[in-house]
């Protein structure tokens, strides 16, 4: 039989597929409405993995990242920021902006991998890949940010809460990419920590805990806002022990007691990383944490 | 099906222009068709770091990335740091520390840490121990390679062990 010779010995991993590339955010849903298997790669952090392994298979890849329309952060009236969907992590990390106005998130987002993967991986695909341990749902819930998507349909806003519907899995309808993140404007009193557990620093969370408190001129907190991750199938906004902080100038004792209260509230899943009952104390330590982080530590307000 | 993409770049200052299967890795298309095999490949998802190159002045992982979407990039990858003979002061530093053994991550540490002199030339141990977690060594311990760059920043107090 005969072997055709490209000259070369050029090993192909992942599997074949077709890739197209839009020009524009109008021909990028006209090929997502024609072809329902298409799959959008972005900066392909989370899908070249899955394509190397052959998890995935898609026929056909569409190309989102050189779309200069999905890319970029801008500041909305109001002072919310909106962050095109293919914005990298590294790009977020280090904008000026994003430093003035979410102080909490170019922190954060240290805890994303390494550098060299921040440089590629994006916001957008990071929402849409919905790992329940990767930190971008996360820290979008703790803001409560919208989702704006985009079809042949016209436009979407979701809140990220609706958005998320399980471990891998979000609200996208077929046909439908993310286009930008809304973050609503971020008040500059607000104390905030971020903690989270891993084997190595840069790996997936075993378990983590994002926090914001807000308090008068008398320290009493007046609002606050509680987010675990990696812990259940998303991430899970804990609003009744964010309210057992409300009223109170609040101590270690009072962290402590809300870090059992997290722990009590949630079902932890158990996985080859961490049994179900090690991640369950892990809630209990990472929020406590977090809230002494919030409170006691130099990353207040603006960082 | 389209079968091939045509893409234009320059790798280490050279023009290459080639026709690639959309689905060929960017390492692969490095270490197979252009013969450059400095650059490692390791995990093929983005872990180990040994196959890290550079995308304009940013590191990125080639094993992550495919050939066909490199149109346009100026890539560099280990074997475009030395001029002809002469190591840069990074790849000496290497070598008087003893940074290296088998070898094998030296490439992708070389390049990650390549990139962050770019973007900061007198990082701290913290800021070089966070630069190289995304790559994985198995030999050195690590200590001679942050021994390394803080020797080539002159960051290193001369009979100080950075352990």
């Amino acid at each position: 039989m005969a072997v055709a010779h490209t000259g070369y010995f050029t090993p192909m991993k992942p599997p074949k597929f077709d890739m197209l590339r839009p020009e524009s955010l109008g021909q990028l849903v006209g090929i997502l409405d024609a072809d329902e298997d298409a799959r959008v790669i972005s900066g392909g952090q989370s899908l070249m993995p899955m394509l190397n392994f052959r998890i995935a298979n898609p026929p056909v890849l569409v190309d989102i990242s050189r779309l200069s329309e999905l890319r970029g952060i801008e500041l909305e009236p109001g002072s919310g920021l909106r962050i095109g969907a293919t914005t990298t992590h590294r790009e977020i990390e280090r904008s000026d902006l994003v430093k003035e106005h979410q102080p909490f998130l170019p922190y954060a987002l240290q805890f994303v991998a390494h550098v060299a993967i921040r440089n590629k991986g994006t916001i957008g695909g990071s929402l849409a890949h919905a790992d329940p341990s990767a930190e971008w749902p996360a820290l979008c819930l703790l803001c409560e940010a919208e989702v704006e998507t985009a079809s042949v349909r016209g436009c979407r806003r979701l809140r990220i809460d609706d958005f998320l519907v399980g471990t891998f899995a979000t609200n996208l309808e077929p046909g439908e990419v993310v286009v930008a993140i809304r973050f609503p404007a971020w008040n500059n009193q607000r104390l905030w920590g971020f903690q989270e557990v891993s084997r190595r620093h840069g790996d997936f969370a075993i378990a983590g805990a994002a926090v914001w408190l807000e308090r008068d001129a008398t320290s009493k907190v007046t609002a606050a806002r509680i987010v675990v991750f990696a812990v259940e199938d998303r991430p899970v906004a804990l609003h009744e022990v964010a309210e057992s902080l409300v009223g109170k100038v609040p101590d270690e004792r009072h962290f402590a007691e809300a870090g059992r209260l997290a722990a009590s509230t949630l079902t932890a899943r158990g996985d080859l990383h961490a049994s179900a009952e090690y991640r369950s104390e892990l809630v209990e330590v990472m929020v406590e944490r977090a809230l002494c982080q919030a409170v006691y530590s130099i990353h207040k307000g603006k960082s | 099906m389209k079968a091939t993409f045509s893409v234009q770049l320059t790798v280490n200052g050279r023009p290459v222009q080639e026709e690639v299967e959309a689905r060929l890795t960017a390492v692969d298309f490095i270490r197979e068709r252009l013969q450059l095999t400095g650059t490692h490949v390791g995990c093929e998802h983005g872990a180990c770091g040994a196959c890290t190159i550079m995308d304009g002045d940013k590191a990125i992982r080639s094993c992550l990335e495919l050939a066909c979407r490199l149109d346009g990039a100026r890539i560099t990858t280990v074997e475009g740091l030395a001029e002809r003979d002469v190591l840069t002061p990074l790849q000496q530093a290497f070598r008087r520390h003893h940074a290296l053994q088998c070898g094998f991550c030296t490439p992708g540490m070389l390049m990650a840490i390549s990139a962050l002199l770019l973007e900061n030339p007198q990082p701290d141990e913290a800021q070089i121990r966070d630069t190289i977690s995304g790559n994985i060594c198995r030999c050195t311990g690590y200590v001679p390679i942050v021994n390394a760059v803080l020797d080539v920043t002159g960051s290193a107090q001369p009979g100080v062990h950075h352990a």
